[in-house]
């Protein structure tokens, strides 16, 4: 594919660029909040581009993104707290508990359409949400500390901040990577093709909902290694982590960003978990100057922030 | 005497009160070009949409190339080689000429659980594409977003995709609605040629265009088969001179 220069793909260079040499600005300020501050960015930015493919290629709002964050933190959780603390057992297993539920949810939320959909994804994502306070085992409502990161049998450190910054950006710029193959895929464009007229494709011989749900599993899974990632961040995992405010969080970093592009849902994470740093200093009310601000967005930048660069570009 | 490739009997399909398909019984033999004609609102598209499964009937069977297709879901029909027209156009808009033919020559190429190679660099569905769009005479257009084409190229885009699945029988629903005197003479002459290889069900309101290229007739009125037959009986027959011809000009002029 050829690559064209213009001011969306400039930005879009220049914040990878940024967050590959963050590390070294980091170590030379010496400080290291930023690292940890964008530590919690790209992990997010991963959830968030996991379910900008389901959202912004398949056209399916899933209003339960935070469940897989979730289900894959508590993978890891509840292993480690039984002993398994390698990495190579937990992730696996997080990744597979993920898929599993997306199968499940997806077979029976994919049934139904529009706000439906959307009700019935944060219904499950709230059921989800309650079991997860039910296991008293691992803390129930109060959550799991997770004493040791996973392992990697010297690998790699998690321990280590600018190593386990550099894995979650490896796992942010794979996923985008994987999700950009796919998108133009075969199954890409069918995916595509079912959001833009699903009867259209149905005629021509596609089962349009065997290809929404595998795009949901994926989707899913790839949200759930952002959820081992995010446990191994926080070192603790619990059930506020799936309520349905965080899913919403997914929603709006994606519609920022730029619903259906690529690198939109980086650049949207950014800036909300940017902006929510800076809002929250002043004020502890700082969802009420996002809320407006998203629906200027919403309002006047159709297709987010890198729809707006999209049009500087085109001047 | 051949069998027929579409058999449909005592179809039955109600909307509330209204009787859309009135216990239809109709045959298409394999080669012909059969044109089923009736006013607005006489069923036709209800009728269309049965048989490429957007609607299940209420009752009666549908078969086709010796199946009981009655059931299945429109992809699998899509399979089995029917292929419709929509006559309110259904592409899909944000994609490109050449996309919308391309994904349907991929749907009848192997499976599309493929999640690597780019897709539209696979040649042969590209030349696939491009021989649907040449057919058509949109040989030009293939990377013309759908929502900047026409509505005449939409038209002829809406066949080309139809073809694309390489059908055994293709329903064209009004393939010439608000199309102009030259694209419509275009369309007629393409539906000569395309007569030759696949058989046709062609629902038109435009009665020149019906009589030189139908084999056999069906007149439909209120969901009911009136008459079938060959164009001239059709044209004699005294009840479809009554019911629908006598008013031609009234319906033709709705488009
Ligand atoms: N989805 C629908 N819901 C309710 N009534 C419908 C629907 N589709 C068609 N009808 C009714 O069925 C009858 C046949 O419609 P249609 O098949 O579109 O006719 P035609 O294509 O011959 O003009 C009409 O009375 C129409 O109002
Ligand atoms: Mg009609």
């Amino acid at each position: 594919m050829k690559l064209q220069i213009n001011v969306r793909n400039v930005v879009v260079a220049l914040v990878a660029l940024g967050l590959l040499l963050l590390p070294l600005y980091s170590a030379a300020t010496g400080n290291i909040f930023i690292l940890t501050l964008f530590t919690r960015i790209v992990i997010f930015a991963l959830a968030a581009a996991s379910l900008n493919l389901i959202m912004g290629y398949g056209g399916m709002m899933s209003f339960g993104h935070a469940a897989y964050l979730g289900i894959g933190g508590y993978a890891v959780g509840i292993l480690a707290f039984e002993g398994i603390g390698s990495g190579f057992i937990q992730w696996p297993v997080a990744l597979a508990a993920s898929a599993l539920y997306a199968l499940v949810i997806g077979a029976l939320s994919l049934r139904t359409r529009g706000v439906y959909f959307i009700m019935i994804t944060l219904a499950f994502a709230q059921m989800a949400y309650y079991v997860a306070s039910g296991l008293s085992r691992y803390g129930g409502d109060d959550g799991l500390t997770i004493y040791r990161r996973s392992t990697f049998g010297g690998l790699i450190d998690l321990s280590n901040r600018v190593q386990f910054y550099y894995l979650c950006l490896f796992c942010l710029f794979g996923g985008v990577y994987l999700i950009w193959r796919i998108v133009n895929s075969r199954f890409g464009m069918v995916v595509q093709g079912i959001r833009s007229n699903e009867q259209r494709m149905q005629a021509i011989g596609y089962h349009a909902n065997r290809y929404r749900l595998v795009c949901f599993v994926i989707s899913g899974t790839i949200c759930g290694l952002a959820g081992a990632l995010l446990a191994n961040n926080t070192d603790f995992v619990s059930p506020a982590g799936m309520y349905w405010t965080r899913s919403g969080e997914l929603m709006v970093m994606v519609v920022f960003g730029g619903m259906g592009s690529l690198f939109g849902p980086v650049i949207g994470t950014i800036l909300f978990l940017l902006l929510e740093e800076l809002l929250s200093q002043f004020t502890e009310y700082w969802a009420l100057v996002m809320g407006p601000l998203l629906l200027l967005i919403v309002l006047f930048a159709r297709g987010g922030i890198m729809g707006l660069l999209g049009r500087v570009g085109r001047g | 005497m051949v069998d027929p490739l579409l058999r449909v009997e005592k179809l039955v399909r109600r909307f509330g009160g209204v009787l859309a398909t009135d216990n239809l019984s109709l045959d298409v033999l394999p080669g012909e070009l059969h044109a089923i004609i009736g006013p607005n609102g006489a069923g036709k598209t209800t009728l269309i949409s049965q048989l490429t499964g957007q609607l299940t009937p209420n009752s009666g069977a549908i078969h086709f190339a010796g199946r009981d297709i009655t059931r299945l879901p429109s992809y699998r029909r899509s399979r089995l080689g029917l292929a419709r027209s929509f006559q309110i156009t259904s592409l899909l808009p944000d994609f490109t000429a050449a996309d919308n033919v391309a994904l349907a020559a991929q749907a009848h190429d192997g499976h599309s659980f493929r999640f690597w190679g780019a897709a539209r660099r696979e040649k042969h569905l590209r030349e696939a594409a491009q021989a649907a769009l040449n057919r058509v005479g949109l040989a030009r257009r293939g990377d013309v977003p759908v929502s900047e084409l026409s509505h005449g190229e939409q038209r002829e885009l809406e066949l080309a995709v139809a073809l694309a699945t390489r059908p055994q029988m293709l329903l064209l629903d009004e393939p010439m609605a608000g199309l102009g005197a030259t694209e419509s003479a275009r369309m007629v002459a393409l539906l000569k040629e395309l007569r030759q290889e696949v058989t046709i069900v062609l629902v038109e309101h435009d009665m020149e265009a019906v009589f030189a290229l139908a084999d056999r007739i069906t007149v439909l009125v209120y969901g009911r088969v009136i008459a079938s037959g060959a164009p001239d009986a059709i044209k004699s027959n005294e009840e479809v001179r009554r019911a629908y011809l006598g008013e031609q000009h009234a319906v033709t002029s709705h488009g």
